[in-house]
């Protein structure tokens, strides 16, 4: 379970977090959505701490995740993500890309470290390209190697933050794909995504970020159906 | 006045000079790697440290490059004197190249890193690697293949800077043939003989750096 309490973050006087309140639990899948700059993307990095809070408190199942004593290293682990560029290591083969971090991490053996990026690889479609290099990539396979990556690891719960937002519209699809199986696998998800369509399809709950605050948030079927702010009507009809 | 040049002098002090030659690219080699070893670090002291990491490193990158290689090595070999602490030539010279070379090569790497995405530490580091691991298995490898050509034009350096340790009484190649020219007063013949042989080993050198430039190494978008 991921408890988000209170949580407020200033890049000097700029407030882009004003007091966020979520809980997230596991096997559930939550799209955070809003206009840009509303705060979600810096919200999803703040809950693997790769992104500092000014005050309140992020837990993940049980443990503080800005405690002093708290190991982040270990703590990311359980939290894999993917982000909108891709960062696949161009210096590696799509295979060590998947490896690196369960052999010097984890110190997994190299031959379970390939069985693993090998299963891994095959879960997002990638298997073909073990061999090459991310450069030889698309986009959307990038991404799809992302994907690969943090699973390998064997996370709790998947971060995505806008991943398909950098995509060609013609990429989109198999990315979106990788994701609809992950949650059908009962993946514990959150998104931060500009996809509608998506989000009203596979989300659990959908949470709408307006200047800081979550403005609503509630089922797809409430959010994109039956809004009650105007701020979130507008927003909707806009997203189309 | 005439001077009666003759190399046979030379071919016969052959042997004695590969020896010195081989010193002196056995040195440039070891002080070029420590150079590297201690310059990452430096590098990333001194453009992503704060406070006393981040003036250590700029005054170390600031002084080894703004002063003569000859004074560091006096310094080490003389200097130090004044301290009770005695190195013999070759510890002086290795010392003070190790110095020289992490100082340049720490300015070479602080721009390699500024070419290498800030997303790629991100990607490192949610993976679970600390700072170190995602520099050393991230970070590093693509600087290196970044900054290859001017390692290579370091190393080149560090190999013509040995001549400098024959002032010191070091038996490099320069030491040497200063030797052989005090004997036979054929000074001529011997610094053009070692001129060649740093020529020959620069370009070997830089042969040997385009023949295993990494190539397999792109930036992702």
């Amino acid at each position: 379970m991921i408890e988000i309490k209170q949580v407020r973050k200033s890049y000097g006087s700029l407030e882009v977090l004003k007091g966020i309140d979520l809980t997230i639990d596991k096997g559930e899948v939550v799209a955070m959505i809003g206009p840009s700059g509303s705060g979600k993307s810096t919200l999803l990095q703040c809950i693997n701490g790769l992104e500092t809070i000014s005050s309140g408190e992020i837990i993940v199942d049980g443990v503080s995740v800005f405690d002093k004593a708290t190991n982040l290293n270990h703590l990311r682990r359980k939290l894999g993500i993917v982000f909108q560029s891709y960062n696949a290591f161009p210096h590696m083969t799509v295979r060590r890309n998947v490896t690196l971090a369960l052999t010097k991490v984890l110190g997994v053996s190299r031959d379970q470290a390939n069985a693993i990026a090998e299963t891994q690889l095959q879960r997002v479609g990638l298997l073909a390209k073990a061999d090459v290099y991310p450069t030889a990539l698309s986009g959307g396979q990038q991404q799809r190697l992302g994907i690969a990556r943090a699973l390998a690891m064997g996370p709790s719960y998947m971060l995505f933050d806008e991943v398909t937002s950098a995509l060609d519209p013609e990429l989109v699809a198999e990315v979106l794909a990788t994701l609809r199986q992950l949650s059908a696998e009962g993946m514990t998800m959150i998104l931060v995504t500009h996809e509608m369509q998506f989000a009203r399809e596979v989300a659990d709950r959908v949470v709408f970020f307006h200047e800081g605050v979550i403005a609503e948030s509630g089922p797809p079927e409430q959010i994109f159906g039956n809004p009650k702010s105007e701020r979130l009507r507008a927003f909707v009809s806009r997203a189309g | 006045m005439s001077y009666n040049f003759q190399f046979g002098i030379v071919l016969d002090a052959l042997p004695d000079l590969m020896q010195g030659a081989a010193l002196s690219l056995s040195i440039a080699i070891v002080t070029m790697a420590v150079g590297i070893v201690l310059a990452m670090p430096l590098a990333v002291g001194s453009w992503n440290g704060k406070g006393l990491v981040t003036f250590l490193s700029r005054s170390w990158i600031e002084l080894a490059r703004n002063t003569p290689c000859l004074a560091q090595i006096y310094f080490f070999f003389y200097g130090l004197g004044a301290f009770g602490i005695f190195l013999s030539p070759w510890l002086a010279v290795g010392i003070a190249l190790c110095f020289n070379n992490a100082g340049y090569l720490a300015e070479i790497f602080r721009g390699g890193l500024k070419g290498v995405n800030a997303n790629q530490m991100k990607g490192a580091r949610s993976l679970g690697f600390g700072p170190v691991g995602a520099y050393r298995y991230v970070v590093f490898p693509q600087v290196f293949t970044n900054t290859f050509s001017s390692i290579g034009n370091q190393f080149i350096w560090a190999l013509l800077n040995t001549s400098l340790g024959a002032l010191i009484g070091l038996y490099d190649l320069s030491g040497v043939a200063m030797d052989y020219q005090s004997r036979t007063f054929k000074t001529f013949e011997f610094f053009l003989a070692i001129a060649v042989i740093y020529f020959i080993l620069a370009k070997l050198v830089l042969f040997l750096a385009n023949r295993f430039k990494p190539g397999g190494a792109r930036h992702a978008a």
